[in-house]
């Protein structure tokens, strides 16, 4: 699937068990020889060859450029300070429907896949193996397949493309990645916090509305923001669904023929911060909460 | 990742027997959405590969039929493409993997004391998502130019013949692909590596195998679920991906992949029928690979 599958992982941790178990003492100690250092010095050099492009692209926002920033003609802020100016506003006005697109998707794909995530740990059905698959194989396959499919699919009911189509098709690569997180989280609930809820003469629905929903809480937002991101960077499964609408990335594969406006720079860059400045909270404060509850252990 | 949370999950549902009618209530809404909108778009791909041009019908108009040349049709005239997909995709899989088992070791042995500094690198490994995947390999594409400080400077260094070019080979698309992927390598390796009990490692020592014998025979196994993973997770988009072989970003025309030419096929030549029969022949390819590599590296609780 497409870039952000794996921030699945990350974020169901980010949400998920703050107990590790590494199973380890710590090393024993030795001399520091070559390669003590070899493997440090190599991880830099993995994340800066993994940086470059994003540096790059954050660097030639503030490019003085005139239509295609290619080479660099100076320091600028204006690219910032008037993204919407260019072209009529057609990134501002991709970017907004990317945002709206990936809003709809997103509110969508966590309530079906929160429904299916309890459902699969917390009851027992026939054709559960079925129903696995189901949700496992969109995660495998192509997304050049599931984008052609639903193509043909509208094509062959005479469903004209347009923003609707788009949701329709975002929606359905997400369910699976919101199933995964979320029965991530439900699987590592303590059992024995519901089972209080019911000595406490608790109904099934009070039960659920204030004991189990709160503590998935966390577990539904990391597959919110999971869904979100996917929905946001997708450019494959949307240009087979789109017709005439432009998003984001849609935006940036057809100006890339005739090369793209810093403006678009400016929009990604500030996506990026903002993205970063969330996850950075959330794992300093993971990391701190799990330092906490050590100290009470 | 995906895969591997599947797996264990499914290894804890020993769920109590409760009233199946809201597990029904629960499940219908988004099973039903993935029939409607996963199943039957797989069933209407397979029709669609089906079809034969309508009689005197204008570009883009078919039929239902049961049109079977069409597969034959489009291996012939798109073999180079598929076995470049194929090809293309396990190269840059090999190749992630090799950068980024060492990555992920770092990050998930080594520096298990500071578990601040194994929080802020897996945000890293993770931050090339937060950007656009297009701009990202657009950015490969100006800085790997022919006018570009690098390949200046290389051809300088004579390390490049004068007329060479980078972006428009197959190695800028292996290379592209490859970079894009790292982090899906990463991250399922990170996972399995993390949970590795490094009390094994030390035995290995103590029985007096050398450490790349402990890597090969004690390491490496143990790791095996987070590596099927991951390399799953590579090739699977890397094979469909027709980024980083396109004209615009790192490919030129000898690159194209099969996506390049579904995509063509699809949504400029309106040659439906051709563009699915290509997908579904992707689809197959790609299943029966799985199958067979899930099978033989013995990791099929993964699936």
């Amino acid at each position: 699937m497409s870039g952000e599958v794996q921030a699945a992982a990350v974020l169901g941790d980010l949400a998920g068990s703050e107990a590790r178990d590494p199973g380890s003492r710590p090393p024993r100690r030795r001399r520091i020889g070559l390669g003590d250092w070899l493997l440090p010095a190599y991880t830099i050099i993995a994340f800066v060859f993994l940086l470059i492009p994003i540096v790059y692209t954050f660097v030639f926002s503030f490019n003085d450029s005139l239509k295609s920033n290619i080479s660099w003609r100076g320091f600028t802020f204006d690219k910032w300070l008037n993204v919407c100016n260019v072209e009529g506003g057609a990134v501002c006005q991709a970017f907004g429907n990317s945002i709206v697109i990936g809003i709809a998707a997103t509110v969508i794909a966590t309530t079906l896949g929160t429904m299916i995530a309890l459902a699969l740990v917390r009851y027992r059905f026939r054709a559960r193996s079925a129903i696995s698959l189901l949700l496992f194989l969109p995660m495998a396959t192509p997304e050049v397949v599931l984008g052609a499919g639903l193509a043909a699919q509208f094509l062959a009911v005479g469903v004209p493309k347009d923003m609707t189509t788009i949701i329709l098709a975002h929606t359905m690569f997400c369910i699976s990645f919101v199933v995964v997180t979320v029965k991530a989280r439900i699987s590592s609930l303590d059992p024995a916090l519901e089972e209080a809820g019911r000595d406490l003469y608790g109904s099934p629905a009070q039960v659920f509305w204030r004991v189990t929903f709160p503590l998935l809480t966390p577990g539904i937002l990391a597959a919110a923001l999971l869904s979100f991101a996917l929905s946001f960077d997708d450019f494959i499964i949307t240009n087979f669904n789109s017709g005439s609408v432009s998003t984001f990335p849609k935006y940036v594969y057809i100006s890339a023929s005739r090369g793209i406006p810093a403006e678009a720079n400016v929009i990604a860059s500030a996506v990026f911060l903002f993205a970063l400045a969330l996850v950075v909270v959330a794992q300093v404060s993971r990391t701190a909460r799990a330092k906490r509850l050590a100290q009470l252990g | 990742m995906a895969f591997a949370a599947f797996a264990t999950a499914e290894a804890q549902t020993q769920a109590p027997k409760r009233k199946s009618r809201i597990a029904l209530f629960l499940l219908l809404p988004g099973i039903a959405y993935l029939v409607l909108f996963f199943l039957a778009p797989l069933i209407s791909l397979l029709l669609t590969s089906l079809q034969a041009p309508r009689e005197f019908g204008d570009i883009g108009q078919f039929d239902y039929a049961f049109n079977w040349q069409n597969y034959t049709a489009v291996v012939e005239s798109y073999l180079p493409h598929i076995l470049r997909s194929f090809g293309y995709a396990l190269a840059a899989t090999l190749l992630a993997l090799v950068i980024s088992y060492p990555l992920a070791y770092f990050i998930g042995v080594k520096a298990r004391r500071w578990p601040m500094l194994q929080g802020l690198m897996l945000v890293l490994v993770i931050a090339p998502f937060f950007i656009s995947f297009l701009l990202r390999t657009l950015a490969w594409k100006q800085l790997l130019s022919d006018e570009s400080f690098v390949i200046t400077s290389l051809k300088a260094l004579s390390l490049m013949a004068p007329d060479a070019h980078f972006t428009g080979t197959p190695f800028a698309v292996i290379f592209g692909l490859t970079y894009n992927f790292i982090p899906f390598m990463t991250l399922p390796l990170y996972t399995t590596l993390e949970r590795l009990d490094t009390r094994y490692l030390e035995a290995g020592s103590d029985l007096y195998a050398s450490p790349f014998t402990v890597f090969r025979k004690v390491t490496i196994p143990l790791s095996m679920p987070g590596i099927v993973a991951g390399t799953l997770l590579t090739f699977i988009p890397a094979a469909g991906d027709y980024i980083n072989a396109s004209r615009d970003f790192l490919g030129g025309t000898e690159t194209q992949m099969m996506g390049n030419v579904i995509e063509a096929n699809f949504l400029v030549l309106l040659n439906y029928p051709a563009a699915a029969a290509l997908s579904i022949i992707l689809m197959a390819v790609i299943l029966v690979l799985v199958g067979v590599y899930v099978k033989r590296s013995g990791t099929e609780e993964l699936l």
